[in-house]
């Protein structure tokens, strides 16, 4: 039996607990045994990516000895584990970081599964976040897990490559280019008709629901366009 | 006497906003974006192709990477090397620690030979060292002879792009423009004409003919010096830098240190990565190589002008100074979302883009406010070190400069609101339990918090176009800690070991 230490990510954990719940329903589904070690709290990359490294690197050696020893960290973001991975050494110089896997890499990579047994009845359009694709390199392992998903029906997004413009604290400091890129993103969502935008990264898309929620409010029109993280739907049946 | 042809008030980079200002403005012309979309995805879909043409792509880039790193490390031995060979094939080397001094020797080099206009092939050197507005202030018409720096001078403009200066102007806009101003400088534009391609390249052809005739001086940069030749090379398409190469009798170039590289053989990784990367194509129309003085043919007088202006400021820079690397093709320009959005003038430089994002900071440091805005200019996608022909790790780059950033503003400013707020949340995530405390504070507010439609300050730019998330009713970690107590009554239902 695979044994699991979930690092459920901060946002995750105050903002999208759902997310964690999926991940922990889709490894458990799985025959996973999934530990949540209580002490975990931030992976350091709002603080590394904002100039900020010293508390970044304060918050590498917390994970680092939170997950000291674990067999494998899975978590459902793509940059907070390319955080880990690329920048943990630089800010915590000396400190032996767990290795880590973001959801998609464990499941085709370790546990060797695409089709996770899941049901969702439902048009998808999948945005591949950028430090999923360009730093992690999960290639198509997030389509391909959800080409396997039952009932489900994926369409390609437009422009997918290109970024949705959240970029952690530049969504404030440029958050009038931020917003232009999340708009022309969510277009193209739009244009695909799917009833669902689904990502890998909860930061991602709660930048693109709150494009959607607030074009909604502006058109004083009902919710439309909802936006899923991928664990969610691999967890649904 | 000089006709004023220098970037009229407001259209200059000095006084010019920081980027997030600059590029709000931006953002809200149509038609800037609109060009930009346009030409920026046609760009970059050519460069995919051209690029995807060559098997060992990505060996060339490590090989450009590894050449460039090796000159820049032994800079001092291979800048000997070149001035020693140029000078042996009878060209004048001068050395440049600043824009002021460059500035100074080529203007002193164009009085000496009395004249009161010289031409120019593009160049990313002289905008930087601002060389126009220097000649111009000592009384000498500077006339910029690439086609698209004709529109942008003519036009009043600064440059916003390195390859497509005028990448903003659409062509009945520079039809507009080469009506209006050709004939206050030069030979008129003819009177009937349109925005079709054709006639605006004929108009301009006829208008820089005269001034290359005319001219005794040319001013050009260089995209790269041979170490062990002493030779420069200019890589271009139009064929107007040759004629500035060629038919002056004096010619003076000013070149970036960094431009060395050891061998002449070493041009062979270049000449394929730099075209590829900036026009899409396989090869440029022309390339021109001059090594000094040939007796009888081309310019009798060569001086070159090499520049340090903040490139040993830059290779001081431990993390930094790959960007040193850059020739400047500009694909990471047209591959970055940002750029696209708000174009190159936003960046206050003449170096633009994700490159300029990087490469500003760390050639005048991040004292000044425009230069400590530019690494934050950036989602940090990551496709401009994708796309880059010579692997800088350019998203590396700027999280180290947004430190620097940082650091330099906590060392003469008192504490501001965003360092409060970034020191309070480290001390929160710092902690299991503050964490929690602060997840049960927000779920308290949960009410409160799904009713915001505005904030106040730097975190309204989030709510002037996003909704805020909702507030969950119960964290992920109460939920686990919640099912864990569910399963151990399970396990034991009298609560008894």
């Amino acid at each position: 039996m695979t044994h699991v230490s979930l690092f459920v990510t901060c946002l995750a954990d105050a903002l999208f607990p759902d997310v964690g719940k999926a991940t922990v329903t889709v490894l458990e589904r799985l025959g996973c045994t999934v530990d949540f070690p209580a002490a975990q709290t931030c992976c350091g990359q709002m603080h590394m990516n904002s100039g900020y490294p010293d508390e970044a690197g304060t918050l590498v050696r917390s994970f680092a000895d939170t997950f000291a020893g674990a067999d494998a960290v899975v978590m459902p973001s793509g940059s907070c584990a390319a955080m880990l991975r690329h920048h943990g050494a630089t800010v915590a110089p000396g400190v032996a970081v767990p290795p880590v896997h973001e959801l998609s890499e464990f499941l085709v990579d370790v546990l060797g599964v695409t089709d996770v047994g899941a049901r969702f009845d439902h048009s998808v359009t999948y945005h591949p976040t950028c430090h999923s694709s360009r730093l992690l390199g999960v290639g198509d392992r997030p389509t391909r897990l959800l080409q396997a998903v039952e009932g489900l029906s994926l369409i390609e997004l437009p422009e997918a490559d290109q970024c949705c413009g959240f970029g952690g604290t530049f969504a404030i400091k440029n958050a009038d280019t931020s917003a232009a890129m999340g708009t022309d993103k969510v277009g193209h969502a739009r244009e695909t008709g799917a009833d669902y935008l689904c990502a890998s990264d909860a930061s991602c898309l709660m930048h693109m629901r709150g494009v959607v929620d607030h074009q909604d409010r502006a058109a004083r029109r009902p919710a439309s366009l909802r936006t899923i993280h991928l664990a969610e739907i691999l967890a649904s049946q | 006497m000089t006709v004023g042809l220098q970037p009229q008030p407001g259209v200059k980079f000095l006084g010019m906003p920081p980027f997030p200002e600059a590029a709000r403005t931006a953002l809200g012309d149509e038609q800037l974006r609109r060009n930009l979309g346009h030409a920026t995805s046609t760009i970059r879909t050519k460069r995919l192709n051209a690029v995807s043409e060559l098997a060992d792509w990505e060996e060339l880039r490590i090989s450009g990477a590894s050449i460039k790193d090796h000159t820049l490390a032994h800079l001092d031995d291979y800048l000997e090397q070149f001035a020693a060979a140029a000078t042996a094939a009878g060209a004048t080397v001068h050395w440049a620690a600043d824009a002021e001094e460059a500035c100074a020797i080529g203007v002193a080099i164009a009085r000496q030979h009395q004249v009161d206009e010289v031409v120019k092939v593009k160049s990313m050197a002289t905008q930087e060292i601002e060389l126009n507005e220097a000649l111009e202030a000592a009384g000498i018409d500077a006339w910029e002879t690439d086609l698209a720096e004709l529109i942008v001078q003519l036009g009043g403009d600064t440059p916003s792009h390195f390859l497509v200066p005028a990448i903003h102007r659409n062509r009945h806009e520079i039809a507009e423009i080469f009506t209006r101003r050709m004939g206050e400088v030069g030979r008129a534009a003819p009177d009937d004409l349109t925005a079709d391609p054709a006639r605006l390249a004929e108009a301009a052809r006829l208008h820089l003919r005269e001034k290359f005739l005319r001219a005794k001086v040319a001013f050009s940069g260089a995209n790269f010096a041979v170490a062990e030749t002493g030779t420069l090379v200019v890589v271009e398409s139009e064929g107007n830098g040759r004629m500035c190469l060629t038919l002056p009798e004096v010619l003076v170039s000013v070149v970036g240190i960094e431009k060395i590289v050891p061998r002449f053989e070493d041009l062979e990784v270049f000449m394929q990565l730099l075209p590829r990367s900036s026009t899409a194509e396989r090869m440029n129309p022309y390339t021109t190589m001059w090594t000094g003085v040939t007796p009888g043919d081309g310019p009798q007088e060569v001086h070159i002008i090499l520049l340090d202006n903040g490139r040993t400021r830059a290779l001081a820079d431990r993390v930094g100074r790959q960007a040193l690397r850059c020739i400047r093709c500009s694909a990471c320009l047209n591959v970055c979302p940002v750029y696209e959005r708000v174009g190159g003038h936003a960046y206050g430089s003449v170096y633009p883009g994700p490159i300029g994002a990087i490469l500003n900071p760390l050639l005048h440091g991040v004292a000044d406010e425009h230069d400590a805005a530019l690494p934050f200019a950036s989602s940090l996608c990551g496709a401009c070190y994708e796309a880059c022909p010579v692997a800088i790790d350019i998203p590396t780059v700027l999280i180290d400069q947004r430190a620097e950033a940082v650091r330099e503003k906590a060392s003469h400013v008192g504490p501001d609101p965003e360092r409060v707020a970034m020191k309070a949340a480290a001390w929160v995530l710092d902690s299991p339990k503050r964490l929690r405390f602060a997840e049960r504070i927000a779920i308290r507010l949960r009410g409160l918090i799904a009713r915001i439609r505005w904030l106040p300050g730097m975190p309204g730019g989030w709510t002037r176009s996003r909704a805020v998330p909702p507030i969950p009713e119960q964290s992920f970690r109460d939920w686990w800690a919640q099912r864990a107590s569910a399963e151990r009554e399970r396990e034991e239902p009298d609560g008894q070991p």
